[in-house]
């Protein structure tokens, strides 16, 4: 039995994984980086209307998201089912939408403070007293920048 | 003879890099919101708010069954559009308040011009905000179609629009220097086709 004999057999050389890992990396990689992370759970159903003269949200930095509308299914036990609005992680009262907003803004950096947008996420079927009134705090505390985030598509979409 | 050290097994190195891989993909959003700005007024009121006519009035009502009263008639939203331009480019007024770029009918009863004409939206408590958006757009879209036209008719050697521009305008990527070009052109046509759209208050009474 000689070291220096090939063994010699028909069958093809199994095809080399050890590429695999590079290649799986260089995709975690760019994932990793292109990734924004959700910072909120949805607690409200958020279908958006639907809008053509849209303007994008560039610079995620300077906009805070207030979500309003029909709590999920799992929260309606506790929460009913009328329209809410959602700040972070939890539901709120209108009055809290002012206090919110003066905490987000001292959060950011000082150059940032003036160029804030208040991007409302609000749910399609949604009553507009809430909306009114949520802009009606926005006003209070001087955030008047706002963005009505809509999905890109016909307004006459959002009549049927 | 010095013994041999095992291989460390490297095989299930793939396994670990697909698990994070697939925790990012889950976790990414790519996607940029987009939506339409707006800017609210202060909330300081001036005493005494500013006469206006009512015939550069444009007032849009929206009920609690969603539908539209436009200036006093029941309106589709697909016609609304077409009206607001109509209305806005109208351009009835004479001397000091004419408007010499404007093709619209210069009805003696519309708007004489469009830095003094305000379109007037007021929606009740209980319409959706789906019907609220929509009209929004459209008005929007009024502003812009009035905007293209202009910017194409003084600026035809840009071949672009004015809501091309405006993009191109806002968008981070693009050179300071061709923004800093465009930036009079865009605030020139803006001020021909001033967005004058204002919200009615929300009335104390319909509060509860």
């Amino acid at each position: 039995m000689s070291k220096f004999v090939k063994k010699k057999s028909g069958d093809l050389p199994a095809i080399s994984t050890a590429s695999l890992p590079d290649i799986v990396f260089m995709l975690l990689f760019f994932f990793m980086v292109a990734t924004v992370m959700r910072d909120s759970t949805l607690m409200v159903s958020n279908v958006l209307p639907t809008a053509d003269q849209v303007q994008k949200l560039d610079k995620k930095d300077r906009v805070l998201y207030i979500y309003a509308g029909k709590p999920s299914i799992r929260y309606q036990e506790t929460y009913g089912d009328q329209a809410r609005i959602q700040l972070n992680d939890k539901f709120a009262d209108v009055e809290d939408v002012g206090p919110f907003v003066l905490a987000e803004r001292a959060s950011k950096r000082q150059e940032l403070q003036n160029v804030l947008t208040t991007a409302l996420k609000v749910d399609g079927d949604t009553k507009m007293g809430l909306i009114t009134d949520i802009k009606q705090e926005l006003r209070k505390v001087s955030a008047l920048k706002i963005n009505y985030t809509t999905r890109v598509g016909s307004s006459a979409q959002n009549l049927n | 003879m010095p013994r041999k050290v095992a291989d460390v097994n490297a095989g299930s190195m793939a396994d670990i890099a697909f698990l994070l891989l697939i925790f990012f993909l889950v976790t990414t959003t790519i996607e940029t919101d987009s939506g339409i700005n707006r800017k609210l007024p202060p909330m300081d009121q001036l005493d005494d708010p500013p006469e206006i006519k009512e015939r550069n009035i444009f007032e849009v009502l929206v009920n609690k069954y969603n539908q539209l009263l436009v200036e006093e008639n029941p309106t589709q939203l697909v016609d609304l559009r077409e009206l607001a331009i109509e209305f806005l480019d109208n351009g009835a007024g004479e001397g000091e308040e004419s408007c010499v770029y404007c093709q619209g009918a210069k009805d003696p009863s519309s708007s004489v011009n469009p830095e003094r004409a305000v379109i007037s939206l007021k929606n009740d408590r209980e319409s959706s905000y789906k019907v609220y958006i929509a009209v929004q757009n459209e008005l929007v879209a009024a502003y812009n179609d009035l905007r293209n036209r202009e910017f194409l008719r003084i600026y035809p050697n840009l071949n672009m629009t004015y809501v091309e521009a405006q993009n191109q305008y806002d968008d981070p990527r693009f050179d300071v220097e061709i923004k800093d070009n465009l930036k009079p052109r865009l605030d020139s046509v803006k001020q021909m086709y001033p967005q004058k759209l204002s919200e009615a208050e929300p009335s104390k009474a319909s509060r509860n």
